[in-house]
């Protein structure tokens, strides 16, 4: 029972009055960050980030800063839940599946109801994804310490392979969208042979392209161009909520355990691979309906239509921030942004961390059921508060958006080319999505750019540029073995399907 | 949107990006090449992994452009009304403008002009509301960044003459 003796050491860091502190105001700001339009959970991060850079120089600083910017992420969580019934707008796209149910309910006055069910299993699937992340996460630690160059090049590799054959849609936009990261990633100075790269006699490309204006653009500024055209109002239900209804609801609630536990499971398998909290919540809403005895009901206002996709999406969205912390390869944008925080912080993500920085893993992942705890108290009390923030007119909230995202942009190197460059992404990002090119490969790509190539370069120059260096023994080989087929997954499908169809 | 007429179809759209995307992934090859995507004396030369990742654009890229121009859907498709470009438009160049103010004027007095304008063009606000809002919101991050935080934005000759810098 290691774990359970460093965890308790871990709510020794996470209990102090300031983390305490920090913890009400990184979910509230997260909440409020997930209920605004054109913020969510990558930028709201990206923007705070730079603000943490100071605090995190200070004796225990780091554990402080992340669990500012991780109560962030669970707050942004939350929040999404509260558009995606209230005003039939998911705030990410994990949070389409809640609006089936959530949103009809709420029409037809059970807003309340929807609320309370859709944050207690939030709740509930972060705690699970949490309880797992505490017992599994020293076992891949340890196992991942004996990873060499080439084995974390694999690991990498089937990271962003997870997305070409995971994500569905259009593989080549995949494709194309992940190499653009990876390319933007390569600009500026190559840190091996010191050679400049993709830079044109420029100087403002000498530093490359820095994630965190790429997520404040792609996804701020782009998403504020869609809102736009899609129209300027929202009109939402109104959400009467009031102990009783939550008492009445969390009374009907443990009838669904079933549900919940299964889309727990979904959520946190789903969510180690990259990508996996939109699918884990598309997929467990699809189980519910057919497991549950009145399956044609959802879609008409169904609770347990509420209950399946927040659980599996706060549960995946949870242990996203497992192979982050272990391995250092973020599951989803916002836990990328995370990890881009711990290299900028002097951390090296990855198996060391919990040899090296015990008290700022434990510390983190104590921090995870803590910060779950506050989130559930605020949004459960401040619904009405949070809801009228979306009242305030479009006019007036879109241009202090697109403010603040500039001066998110300018903190992170005192530079304004950054704030240019915000503006260009934020077209990029406008025009991919209305595409349906993916973003969450770019970024990722992105942040990985560099340790990726850097692996990649000492494992070939390791094996003096023999490619099969990546299938040398049975664990990378396995791993590129995976990582190939989840690549050419749509195309083994498609011919699957082709020589069954012919039969 | 039906009824509304188009500015540009998905298809022209998509094969306009996807030509960006492929010039995109053009101009990383050749860089590459200029610096070396060969296997060096000690070891794959700085071109090697980036020539890689040209290549797969450009590959990724023309995959899209000829299910695009094999698409005949496509064509009838709108990517955006003219409603909407002449919306997204009058957001966007406004923004261009206060971006390139902000080196002239500082943060906070560009920011409360692009408030004012937003309210003014988009929301049909009246002054009087647009006034206190506009520069309430910048005095606010003001307080915030300058005082609370401690991060310097840019200032322009407005905080100069107050003496603020």
């Amino acid at each position: 029972m290691e774990e359970v003796n460093a965890l308790l050491q871990g709510f020794n860091v996470a209990l102090s009055p300031f983390n305490l502190l920090l913890m009400f105001v990184g979910v509230t700001l997260g909440i409020i960050i997930g209920v605004l339009p054109g913020l969510g959970g990558a930028n709201g991060v990206a923007i705070l980030l730079p603000l943490t850079f100071s605090m995190a120089q200070q004796p225990g600083g780091t554990t402080s800063a992340i669990i500012l910017l991780s109560c962030i992420y669970w707050g942004a969580l939350f929040g999404g839940a509260i558009t995606s019934i209230l005003f039939n707008i998911p705030g990410e796209p994990w949070s389409v599946a809640t609006t089936f149910d959530g949103h009809p309910m709420a029409q037809q006055g059970r807003a309340g109801n929807a609320l309370t069910a859709a944050f207690t299993s939030s709740f509930v699937g972060a705690l699970i994804a949490v309880i797992m992340i505490t017992f599994l996460s020293p076992v891949v630690a340890g196992f991942a310490l004996r990873f060499g160059p080439p084995e974390f090049f694999s690991v990498y590799l089937l990271t962003f392979c997870a997305f070409v054959g995971m994500a569905g849609g259009n593989a080549a936009k995949t494709v194309a969208s992940m190499m653009i990261g990876f390319a933007l990633a390569a600009v500026g100075l190559d840190s091996v042979t010191g050679t400049l790269r993709l830079t044109f006699g420029t100087t403002v490309l000498l530093k490359g392209f820095d994630f965190l204006i790429a997520v404040i653009g792609l996804f701020g500024i782009g998403e504020i161009l869609e809102t736009l055209e899609e129209g300027l109002a929202f009109k939402g239900a109104k959400a009467r909520m009031n102990a009783k209804v939550v008492l009445e609801t969390w009374k009907e609630l443990p009838r669904y355990w079933a549900t919940s536990l299964r889309s727990a499971a979904v959520g946190c398998f789903m969510g180690i691979v990259p990508g996996g909290a939109t699918p884990a919540s598309f997929m467990s809403y699809g189980l519910a309906r057919r497991f549950s005895k009145d399956g044609k009901d959802f879609g008409n206002g169904k609770i347990e239509g509420v209950v399946a996709p927040e659980t599996a999406a706060h549960a995946a969205g949870t242990s996203a921030l497992l192979p982050m912390i272990t391995l250092g390869v973020p599951g989803s944008p916002t836990a990328a942004v995370l990890l881009g925080g711990l290299l900028i912080w002097g951390l090296q993500p990855g198996p060391l961390l919990f040899v090296e920085k015990p008290e700022f893993v434990w510390g983190l992942i104590a921090s995870m059921y803590l910060g779950n705890i506050v989130g559930l108290i605020v949004v459960l009390t401040c619904v009405p508060l949070l809801a009228s923030i979306l009242r305030i007119p479009f006019s007036i909230i879109a241009p202090v958006i697109i403010v603040i995202c500039a001066i998110g942009a300018f903190t992170v190197h005192n530079s304004m080319f950054d704030v240019y460059l915000m503006v260009v992404f934020g077209v990029i990002g406008y025009a991919f999505k209305k595409l349906r090119y993916p973003l969450a490969p770019l970024v990722l790509a992105l942040v990985l750019g560099d340790r990726a190539e850097e692996n990649f370069r000492n494992a070939i120059k390791g094996s003096q540029g023999d490619l099969l260096v990546f299938f040398s023994n049975a664990l990378v080989g396995s791993l590129t073995g995976l990582a190939l087929v989840l690549l050419f997954w749509p195309l083994i499908s498609a011919g699957w399907r082709a020589v069954a169809g012919k039969r | 949107m039906e009824g509304e007429r188009s500015a540009a179809s998905v298809k022209a759209v998509e094969i306009g990006v996807a030509a960006l995307v492929f010039l995109f992934g053009a101009v990383v090859v050749f860089d590459s090449i200029r610096i070396g995507a060969r296997w060096g004396e000690d070891g794959p030369q700085p071109g090697y992994f980036p020539f890689y990742v040209g290549l797969s654009i450009c590959v990724a890229s023309v995959t899209i452009l000829v299910r695009a121009l094999r698409n005949p859907a496509l064509a009838a498709k709108s990517f955006v009304s003219r409603e909407s470009l002449k919306k997204i438009l009058t957001v966007l160049v406004p923004t261009v403008v206060y971006v390139a103010l902000i080196k002239y004027l500082g943060f906070y007095v560009a920011s409360t002009l692009y408030i004012a304008y937003f309210m003014w063009a988009l929301g049909r606000y009246p002054w009087i509301k647009i006034v206190p809002v506009a520069a309430g919101v910048s005095v606010v991050f003001f307080l915030i960044f300058e005082v609370w935080f401690l991060v310097p934005l840019p200032k322009g000759p407005l905080e100069a003459a107050l003496g603020l810098n």
